[in-house]
């Protein structure tokens, strides 16, 4: 689809999600401070950000679970503070923990959501089995649910928000420590709703998590929007490359960095034998190889790669994204 | 009729996750017992001359220990769900916000209703015989279910304050032995030194087991204990109701 004709689309079927002037206090912090936000029904949004950068406080306002101190908000149209009871009509949520019945056998535990949301026990018991069957839960549907793998659990978990067919998904760091396998799972899962035309929202701390599964992406730090756009939008707004080279000696990685420093006039980052340094002229990579040369350095790897999330993170807010990090 | 049908299966929910907790299966079903034959025939001879004597006087007493001990799960239910997320998950569902807790407390009542029973069926077994009548003996089970509901809102406010489940079950269990043991459910209250008798008397539990005994056996008196026992009840609720849901709401609101 040629961009005018995505934008005309969008026109039509407007924003699912629509937040301005956000903002909630905890005590005497403010822990959310000003966040707009808007997602086109059908998008995926990806809100990045650090542990303690307001993310979840978001996300626990747009399901009604926090009233805002501030500002306003529409999820699907209600507005989340006078219509909460509509809005948790049409929502799903995944929180950050599998908030599922550990007593309860997964079966159990998506037969008592349906029943919540007003099915019939037949209709109830029918749609648990389907989802059990689509997230690969039939068998383990009949054990209970604290005797789950973490994978497991996060599918549960997801299948439980979407009982009742949700419009609009809240994921709230849905991959957080998952391995990376179930990770792929999970992201081809997200993937799937996306194409049947759910809205969703989902927090990460992971870099690639945003870039793999958002249409668009809003960056969060100390409860402010600090940056937005698409994957590719932020990672042009960094600008330039990255020169990466990788010694063979490791006890030469710091003379290298050296070297590095002066031909390219940047300021190195030393991980091992790994050296990095960002560059705006691809010219310098010749350069670079030629003097470590006559430096009698020899160099295992060099290359080029256009800035990483994690550059964007860097660049944005002087920290280093939590790509690496595990909780 | 959607919040009615809401309730019931939350209320389902908490007694089919008594199935896979063997601890608290054990807490309804062999402590009770336990309680009732470790009482009858260690103490029974010392207090009543022959545990003959001391069915009648300790089976009422144990149903209203009991009693107690039970409502601490309610506690400890609400604050597995507060901790694990699971509370969050319901509040984001289309159901009345009070839901979660009538179900719990709904629950609280049909696993009251059945420890009773037991201990009733386990006390005839044993050899009590009814003096009174059925009627008074619904009567008995009406208040002391009257008072569990009551007694619950302590427990709602244990599971909102406490950090984790276990120190529920800590805090319970310390606050109600004394209760419990320092009232007149085991032991004739004249037996016990003076200055103990006064907060004896005044203690709830102590109206409460008058109350059921007087139920249950033909001497004694009934109805005075049973409206006291009464009155108490809704003064625990008129104060512990409101608290605890402030407490439930402020948790809430804080992230």
């Amino acid at each position: 689809m040629d961009p005018d004709a995505i934008a005309a689309q969008e026109e039509r079927l407007g924003n699912a999600i629509e937040v301005e002037g956000l903002v909630r206090d905890f005590g005497g912090t403010r822990a959310v401070d000003g966040v707009d936000l808007r997602v086109p029904t059908g998008r995926v949004l990806g809100l990045l950000g650090p542990n303690g950068a307001g993310k979840t406080t978001v996300v626990r306002m747009l399901a009604t679970l926090l009233t805002p101190t501030a500002g306003a908000a529409r999820v699907g149209g209600f507005d989340v503070a006078r219509e909460g009871a509509r809005v948790r009509e049409i929502i799903g949520l995944t929180g950050q923990y599998a908030s599922v019945d550990e007593k309860l056998t997964g079966r159990e535990n998506l037969i008592l959501i349906g029943r919540l949301l007003g099915l019939k026990r037949r209709d109830a018991r029918a749609r648990a089995d389907e989802l059990l069957a689509d997230f690969d839960l039939r068998e383990a549907g009949q054990r209970p649910a604290q005797t789950y793998s973490g994978g497991m659990r996060r599918r549960l978990d997801l299948a439980a928000s979407l009982v009742g067919h949700p419009r609009i998904l809240f994921l709230d760091e849905p991959s957080t420590g998952l391995d990376p396998r179930a990770r792929r799972d999970l992201w081809d899962r997200v993937r799937q709703l996306q194409t049947d035309g759910t809205t969703v929202l989902l927090t990460t701390q992971y870099l690639e998590e945003a870039d793999a599964l958002a249409d668009s992406i809003v960056v969060l730090d100390h409860g402010r929007v600090i940056a937005e756009g698409t994957a590719a939008e932020l990672k042009a707004r960094v600008g330039g490359r990255t020169l990466f080279l990788m010694v063979a000696q490791p006890e030469q990685a710091a003379m290298a960095a050296e070297r590095v420093a002066t031909v390219t006039g940047g300021m190195p980052v030393v991980e091992g034998e790994t050296i990095s340094v960002p560059v705006s002229d691809p010219g310098l990579l010749p350069a670079v190889l030629r003097d470590l040369d006559t430096q009698n350095i020899e160099v295992a790897e060099l290359g080029l790669r256009g800035a990483s999330l994690d550059d964007v993170f860097l660049s944005l807010t002087g920290r280093s994204g939590a790509s690496r990090e595990q909780p | 009729m959607n919040a009615i049908d809401q309730t019931l299966a939350l209320a389902w929910r908490s007694l089919v996750q008594v199935r896979r907790n063997p601890w608290e299966l054990g807490d309804y079903s062999i402590q009770p017992i336990l309680f009732l034959v470790l009482f009858l025939f260690v103490f029974g001879g010392a207090i009543a001359g022959s545990p003959e004597n001391y069915l009648a006087f300790v089976l009422p007493g144990v149903i209203v220990m009991n009693m107690l001990f039970v409502t601490v799960y309610v506690g400890h239910g609400l604050n597995t769900d507060l901790t694990r997320g699971v509370f969050d998950r319901f509040r984001a569902l289309p159901i009345p916000r009070w839901a979660p807790l009538a179900g719990r407390i709904l629950a609280d009542v049909v696993k009251q209703v059945l420890c009773i029973a037991l201990l009733l069926i386990v006390g005839f077994l044993l050899g009590f015989r009814l003096e009174t009548s059925w009627a008074h003996l619904l009567a008995m089970v009406a208040l002391v279910l009257s008072f569990a509901v009551a007694f619950s809102w302590v427990m709602v406010l244990v599971g909102v304050l406490a950090r984790d489940p276990e120190h529920v079950q800590l805090f319970g269990f310390t606050a109600l032995f004394p209760i419990t043991f320092v009232s007149s459910a085991f032991v004739p209250v004249d037996t016990m030194p003076g200055w103990l008798q006064g907060f004896v008397q005044a203690n709830p539990v102590s109206l409460l087991a008058d109350a059921a005994r007087g139920l249950m056996n033909a001497d004694g008196p009934a109805l005075e204990p049973a409206l006291w026992s009464l009155a108490w009840a809704l003064g625990i609720a008129l104060v512990f109701a409101p608290l605890s849901v402030y407490a439930l709401n402020r948790r809430l609101a804080r992230g």
